[in-house]
């Protein structure tokens, strides 16, 4: 007689609600990128820049010779801006697959088959994308502030750049939410998550090429905001109350960004279904 | 537990998808225990499944799972049935007890709870040994295994099957129907298996509704259905020329008649004296009978009818 029957027993435990499924999603999806070592490694250089930017800070609160260093709103704006390139990476690391790779293997209509509903699927593949590029823009963003404080040994500066948190904060979740939008409208249209990586790159790059040839031929920077990273630049430099880089007017970069995160909103709508139809 | 009274129903429902009507003004119900949907394939079994789980909108009709309405409450229903999809699905890149531990947890089942219900899921469906492997390693038969597991983790109330024995080899697909009526039997969890094999529906179920062409075209017990209103027989005949000229005088008398594998054919006579009308035929159309005997109505003939398959 087995002293634990292996056969199938009823369920008496709990349950939880419906509408919490997003974050089981958000959690397996992050935990299984961080079991990846490339990814961990990829991770751990996006912070180089911090360390960097630390020393910087350090430098110039204790050698009154590196005063030249002291941290201004356009160190922080800058910081962002270096970050972009892991965000890319990561983007397109952790990215490519969430939605292709289901659609590769049908978990759709598993996932749709549980009580989660489609909003929630798309959220926890954003909730992904969003936690783990807020790890590269926000977190060492918001830390190099602290460490600023803590070095200064006094408050003046956060005091008269109070608008650093609320400005570090806002362009994060633009900057992250545009490029997670993309990356997962992309992904929710093919099968293959390295054709997927190809069309992000394609659509980072190739518009940035046509702009880079306007440009060429106009010698003006008022069609900036053909560039999807050149939006984001934009609207940067006008949340950090720094001078816009771009003779084009801030609302036009706005609205790029907005048609694009509605652009992807609908791709996302029409394309993760329990079922595909092909009429 | 078994619900009282239907535990499906469908009245009026229709599913188009561009032109093509895939559900055609259906009506009816499945009851509690193992109920088959049986039809040949594009007979609209899977879109049926599917408008049940919400992920296609009819464009008329109401559904009912479970005493709730498709359209008002899906997620709750979605919460109390499990769906065996037809073809492959899996969630990459994990093994089996971390895909079907993650599956109890979307179904809303505490972390520790759903470890310890995929591992018992697992060695009820017969992947005990291999449920540290990844899924995309698994042999057909083992993937079927594996969307068994996942659809049962969270204990539901009602199981959709979608051809649940599709790439099985003979022994595979013997265990997962002993497995289907072990759930239905013994287990209190309600069953709707949607299949075109006409053996699997008869082993595993004891009601059945027959689909062809988007329509239901018959339903009720299978026992009641096979009960003749006629008479059966095997028939095998001596005819210049083949037999199709007899075959086709039989339907024209108003007899059902349908070829099988070898040269035997099932012939059904509605009303009494069966035997004796088929002679009177044979003579008239100067056909020698080789050999006739009653059969035992099958429910291969119920289908054939219901379908009208030749």
């Amino acid at each position: 007689m087995p002293i634990h029957d292996q056969g199938y027993r009823r369920y008496t435990g709990v349950r939880a609600q419906t509408g919490r499924a997003w974050s089981v999603i958000a959690t397996a999806g992050i935990r299984t990128l961080l079991a990846k070592r490339a990814f961990i490694g990829l991770l751990l250089l996006s912070w180089v820049p911090f360390l960097v930017r630390a020393v910087q800070i350090y430098a110039a609160a204790n050698l009154p010779q590196a005063q030249f260093l002291a941290p201004d709103a356009a160190m922080f704006r800058s910081f962002l801006q270096q970050q972009e390139i892991f965000l890319f990476f990561i983007t397109v690391y952790a990215g490519t697959g969430l939605i292709a790779n289901d659609r590769r293997a049908n978990a759709l209509q598993i996932y749709l088959s549980k009580p989660l509903s489609r909003a929630e699927y798309i959220f926890g593949k954003f909730a992904i994308l969003l936690a783990l590029l807020l790890l590269v823009t926000w977190l060492p963003a918001m830390l190099l502030l602290v460490i600023q404080v803590m070095l200064a040994g006094s408050f003046t500066f956060f005091l008269t750049h109070l608008y650093l948190v609320p400005a570090i904060t806002i362009f994060s979740l633009i900057q992250v939410a545009t490029v997670a939008l993309a990356m997962l409208a992309l992904s929710s249209l093919s099968k293959s998550s390295r054709y997927v990586g190809i069309l992000y790159a394609g659509l980072i790059f190739f518009s940035q090429a046509v702009y880079g040839i306007v440009r060429g031929i106009t010698r003006d920077t008022r069609m900036a905001w053909l560039s999807v990273p050149l939006d984001l630049q934009q609207i940067g430099d006008a949340i950090f109350r720094i001078e816009p880089r771009f003779a084009m007017p801030v609302w036009s970069a706005f609205l790029v960004i907005a048609l694009l995160i509605a652009a992807s909103a609908f791709i996302l709508e029409r394309r993760v279904r329990g079922v595909e139809v092909v009429a | 537990m078994a619900e009282p009274g239907p535990v499906v129903t469908l009245e009026g429902v229709t599913v188009t998808y561009g032109t093509n009507t895939a559900l055609c003004d259906i009506s009816t119900t499945f009851g509690a225990g193992a109920v088959g949907l049986l039809g040949p394939n594009g007979a609209g079994k899977s879109t049926m499944i599917k408008s049940l789980l919400g992920f296609v909108v009819p464009s008329q009709g109401r559904m009912r799972v479970l005493g709730l309405d498709v359209a008002e409450a899906p997620l709750q229903i979605r919460a109390r049935v499990g769906y065996m999809p037809e073809n492959d699905a899996h969630v990459p890149g994990m093994n089996a007890v971390s895909f079907v531990a993650y599956c109890a947890e979307l179904s809303g089942l505490p972390r520790v709870d759903a470890m310890q219900r995929a591992h018992e899921v697992l060695f009820y469906v017969g992947l005990g040994e291999a449920r540290y492997r990844n899924v995309e390693t698994y042999s057909t038969g083992m993937k079927q295994r594996i969307k068994l597991a996942q659809a049962l983790v969270h204990d539901p109330d009602l199981l959709f099957l979608d051809e649940p024995t599709n790439g099985m080899d003979p022994k595979g697909r013997d265990e997962m129907l002993e497995l289907v009526r072990d759930l239905a039997l013994n287990k209190g969890v309600n069953v709707i298996v949607s299949s075109h094999l006409l053996p699997d529906i008869e082993y595993t179920c004891r009601d059945v509704v027959v689909m062809d062409k988007g329509r239901v075209v018959a339903h009720g017990a299978i026992e009641g259905l096979k009960q003749p209103r006629g008479r059966v027989f095997e028939l095998r005949v001596k005819a210049a020329g083949g037999p199709e000229r007899f075959i086709e005088q039989l339907r024209a008398a108003g007899l059902e008649c349908h070829a099988t594998d070898d040269d035997v054919m099932r012939v059904f006579v509605p009303g009494e004296g069966g035997a004796q009308r088929l002679f009177e035929l044979a003579a008239a159309a100067s056909v020698q009978v080789r050999h006739l005997r009653p059969s035992v109505p099958t429910l291969e003939d119920v289908f054939a009818q219901a379908v009208g398959e030749e």
